[in-house]
């Protein structure tokens, strides 16, 4: 039977492929076979398939779906900037089939009806898995605990106060070991805010020399070594959203040799932009953790290398062009990065000779699953068929007016990147197809 | 642009003897010269008006007092010129007012660089009266403007340039007249 | 031309030639002054908006002042009576003056890179009159202008800067512009208030103060801004007096041709002493005259159309 692309069958085959999983790319060309939305089969070779549509790929690289640790949908409160339709269009433009979200919406999702809210989102979009992350306290407040039990009934899959990181360190570590109970993590984004303070970009020469004000690396590491002390007390499970600094790295790789139940995501813009960029104020630039040193981009690059951070996490925050023409200091933080996601990592760490291709891959879709315990990012038998292909070497563009998700702060903008996802699928199910990718047909 | 010299107009001798000429001629339109100041105007005016004070001098035995006039700041046409990296500077070593005021320029033309002068000069004061005096009149005047003492008339075409030559800045004497052509 | 840009938004941007340039046009300007009429007339007709989004007395009146004495038709705009508010972006302003058809643009924010901003976005030129903690380079302007009038060229001089420099824009213009001419720039306060990476910038950073200015030829010293330390970067104002005060003990050990600038306004005692401040080394009313001149000398230099469109006898006027 003849595969076309407008008609999906329940049933059908992926030839010549190169199947990456387990952290490996295989060596020679294989096969995925998927039925009703689950994997067959897979494997190495080309076995005759009789009367079930294939699609020959043309060589691509199979991935698992890919799996994002932390994402800002927007959706309730903020749906000029992004939606949970939006955003899941982004992620399977990006590879993406399942995506961590963070519960900082208004209101905020800090209560198990907020969290069904999300799934049921996700659901009617149906592009990408949704799995929520609960506040830890009531409207993020840093004051009490919120219903976490009620919440993982309802699907929640950790729980975090994300930017608003807190402050008390009595509330995080009763956070720490309740979650530790439910079997869930607490996700911190590390930040002593009364050592950050007011500054907008990383405190060094650039801040220095642009007038602005900096945030010392002191505010990440110190925050993150408490984090991690009241999770070795709590015995519970810390999951830290995005590493920006070599201080941190060795923190977390320590914590790890002793038995910590820790696990770190880094971002592509932490391993592939320093401060220098700050330099003619483009807001496209501010993020928090800022963009930090030569130093840090190594540490973190070698972090991802030999496992100490698990896995690469966009921190996807869409913001709308109007607010990324405040001035730098008024600006808010935040950068897209579904949809740029895997070129960086690509052009960045596989390129260079950082990471190979299936270490990368593994960072995306299999290390992030396994850190928070999802039911995704699997390429095996058995599993629900959500996958990827890639083009590896296919260099292009990034365009604002490519972008599927409703905002296009990207700090990647006009830079020419290698790598693309040229067909996402969720369930066996198309959820992307890149228009002109050469190869797939 | 190219400048080409096309010829002499006037040498050391011809020069010197129409400053000669007119200070003569200012002697006799002021009856002396009690109350009178020469302004030259930035650069090459005040070379002359040096020149024309010591004729002056020759003729009447009386220092002159000088003074220099610089009009980048009254231009009208900042626009078409941009601004000038070569400003220089005005002196003012006398009180203009109820003086009678000699400016002296080297060439005449549009008459703008001489409402610009009038212009600094009644920022200073108000002298009794202003005479002009330049060495060259070319003709094609755009404002109301006539001077009072002439060396030399020389009509021109519009594409040709006048260059008066002083011993300050150009190490000699002369009036060339040239032309300026696309390269 | 003496600058290549049609803005002027920093010291960084430009070069030693640049500067020297200005400078000497701005001692024309000074010249002026010296008139019974105290203005020129080369501005006529052209309109420059002075756009203060941050309060400023000083850099205002200033700035006022060389506008009316080139004759420029002037427009004030504060934050006070714009629109500009939470809402309204630097964009949206910009793209209004634009409509406008203004000729130039001063503009005072408290978001470094504002001006840059603006640069970018309009046709017409724009001066920097202090943008965050980046840059004044009005300032460094007049006060390289002042040192250049007492010691001549700079090279090899040395000129100390004392006081907060993290949140100085002043120090950043001076850093830049100084060290371009080749000036040995030092600068010297509490670690508290003096940022990391100043080496990358050229200069030596010194926390003593007798050692800071020890064998300097001018000291700048910058404004302590008392609301913004209240016991943070330094325990109290009679204790930063005596460890970075400049005090008439301190004025007794510099070198006897020593001088002392100030961007003002002074807060007197605290980071320089009264007796000093009234003193015979300061030159603080030298750098407010030279500061109209300077701004004059910019708006003058910025303000010419293309010269590329010179008419081949236009010169002869």
């Amino acid at each position: 039977m003849e595969w076309s692309w407008d008609r999906i069958p329940a049933e059908f085959v992926v030839t010549n492929v190169m199947l990456c999983r387990g952290g490996t790319l295989a060596k020679g060309r294989g096969f995925l076979h998927v039925r009703k939305g689950r994997i067959e089969a897979l494997g190495a070779g080309s076995p005759s398939h009789e009367g079930i549509p294939v699609l020959d790929a043309g060589g691509m690289v199979c991935a698992p779906g890919l799996v994002d640790l932390s994402v800002h949908f927007r959706e309730p409160g903020n749906e000029e900037k992004e939606t949970v339709a939006t955003g899941s269009r982004a992620a399977a433009a990006g590879g993406y089939t399942a995506v961590v979200t963070m519960p900082d919406t208004d209101p905020a999702v800090d209560n198990s009806g907020m969290v069904r809210y999300m799934i049921d989102r996700g659901r009617e979009a149906g592009l990408c898995r949704i799995f929520p992350t609960g506040a830890i306290s009531p409207g993020r407040r840093g004051e009490a605990m919120t219903e976490f039990g009620d919440m993982v009934a309802a699907g929640a899959v950790g729980f975090t106060d994300d930017l608003n990181p807190v402050a008390n360190g009595n509330l995080l570590g009763n956070a720490l070991k309740y979650a530790g109970m439910l079997g869930v993590p607490i996700i911190t984004h590390p930040e002593d805010q009364t050592i950050s303070g007011r500054g907008v970009m990383h405190g060094g020469y650039w801040a220095t020399r642009l007038g602005l004000a900096g945030m010392s690396r002191a505010a990440e590491d110190a925050a993150l070594f408490r984090d991690i002390e009241l999770a070795r007390a709590a015995k519970g499970h810390l999951h830290v959203a995005h590493v920006s600094t070599k201080g941190a790295v060795a923190i977390i790789r320590r914590a790890k040799d002793e038995g910590v139940r820790v696990t770190a995501a880094a971002t592509p813009h932490h391993f592939s932009l320093d401060h220098a960029r700050c330099r003619d104020w483009s807001p496209l630039f501010k993020t928090n953790p800022p963009l930090r040193e030569a130093d840090d981009l190594a540490a973190i690059a070698e972090g991802l290398a030999d496992g100490t951070i698990d896995a690469i996490a966009t921190d996807h925050a869409p913001h709308t062009a109007t607010e990324k023409e405040f001035q730098f200091d008024q600006a808010p933080f935040g950068v897209v990065g579904l949809e740029t996601a895997l070129a960086v990592g690509i052009t960045y760490l596989v390129r260079t000779g950082l990471l190979d291709l299936g270490q990368l891959v593994a960072c995306l879709s299999e290390r992030p699953a396994r850190a928070l315990n999802l039911p995704a990012g699997r390429l095996e038998e058995g599993a629900e068929a959500d996958f990827v292909l890639i083009d590896p070497e296919r260099p292009w563009t990034v365009a604002a007016r490519a972008f599927r998700s409703r905002s296009a702060n990207s700090p990647y903008l006009g830079e020419t990147l290698t790598g693309r996802a040229v067909a996402t699928f969720l369930r066996g199910r198309l959820t992307w197809r890149d228009e002109d990718g050469a190869g797939a047909s | 642009m190219n400048f080409t010299e096309k010829a002499v107009i006037m040498n050391a001798k011809e020069m010197n003897r129409a400053l000669e000429r007119m200070a003569h001629e200012i002697i006799e339109a002021n009856k002396g010269v009690d109350n009178l100041v020469l302004l030259g105007v930035q650069r090459r005016g005040v070379s002359l008006a040096r020149m024309l004070a010591e004729a002056l001098r020759r003729v009447e035995n009386i220092d002159v007092p000088q003074g220099a006039l610089d009009i980048t700041f009254y231009r009208d046409d900042l626009s078409r010129l941009g601004p000038s990296p070569k400003v220089s500077s005005t002196e003012m070593p006398f009180d203009v007012n109820e003086k009678i005021i000699i400016l002296v320029d080297d060439v005449l033309y549009t008459g703008r660089t001489v409402r610009a002068a009038l212009d600094v000069i009644m920022d200073w004061g108000r002298p009794q009266a202003i005479r002009l005096a330049v060495l060259i009149d070319r003709g094609h005047r755009e404002l109301p403007i006539r001077p009072d003492f002439v060396g030399k008339n020389v009509p021109t075409s519009q594409r040709e340039i006048i260059k008066v030559k002083v011993e300050e800045f150009d190490g000699k004497l002369e009036v060339i007249v040239g032309e300026v052509g696309e390269a | 031309m003496i600058l290549r840009s049609k803005d002027v938004l920093g010291l960084e941007d430009l070069t030693a030639e640049e500067i020297l340039g200005v400078i000497d046009i701005a001692s024309r300007f000074r010249a002026v002054f010296d008139r019974p009429v105290r203005s020129v007339p080369i501005m006529r007709g052209r309109t420059v908006v002075n756009f203060f989004h941050e309060p400023s007395t000083r850099t205002r009146i200033s700035f006022e002042l060389a506008e009316k004495r080139l004759s420029a038709d002037i427009v004030n705009f504060s934050t006070a009576t714009s629109s500009l508010s939470k809402g309204e972006t630097l964009r949206d302003t910009a793209e209004n003056l634009a409509a406008m058809k203004i000729d130039m643009l001063v503009i005072r924010h408290s978001s470094a890179g504002a001006a840059r901003y603006l640069a970018n976005v309009l046709a017409c030129s724009v001066i920097n009159a202090g943008d965050g903690p980046h840059e004044h380079p009005t300032q460094g302007l007049l006060d390289i202008m002042t040192m250049r009038q007492r010691l001549g060229d700079l090279r090899g001089r040395k000129v100390t800067i004392i006081g907060d420099i993290t949140h100085s824009r002043v120090a950043r213009s001076n850093i830049w512009g100084l060290t371009k001419l080749g000036a040995e720039v030092t600068v010297c306060g509490p670690p508290t208030m003096v940022p990391s990476g100043l080496d990358r910038m050229g200069v030596r950073v010194e926390y003593d103060l007798m050692r800071a200015v020890a064998d300097a030829d001018v000291l700048n010293v910058l404004r302590i801004q008392l609301e913004r330390h209240a016991s943070r970067s330094f325990p109290s104002n009679r204790e930063y007096h005596r460890m970075y005060g400049i005090s008439t003990d301190v004025v007794k050990k510099l070198k006897p041709e020593a001088f002392i600038m100030h961007p003002g306004p002074m807060n007197r005692d605290v980071e320089i002493a009264s007796e000093v401040a009234d003193g015979p080394r300061q030159v603080i009313l030298d750098q407010v005259a030279n500061g109209v001149a300077v701004r004059m000398a910019l708006i003058y230099l910025l303000s010419g159309g293309d010269p590329g469109a010179l008419a081949p006898a236009a010169a002869q006027a």
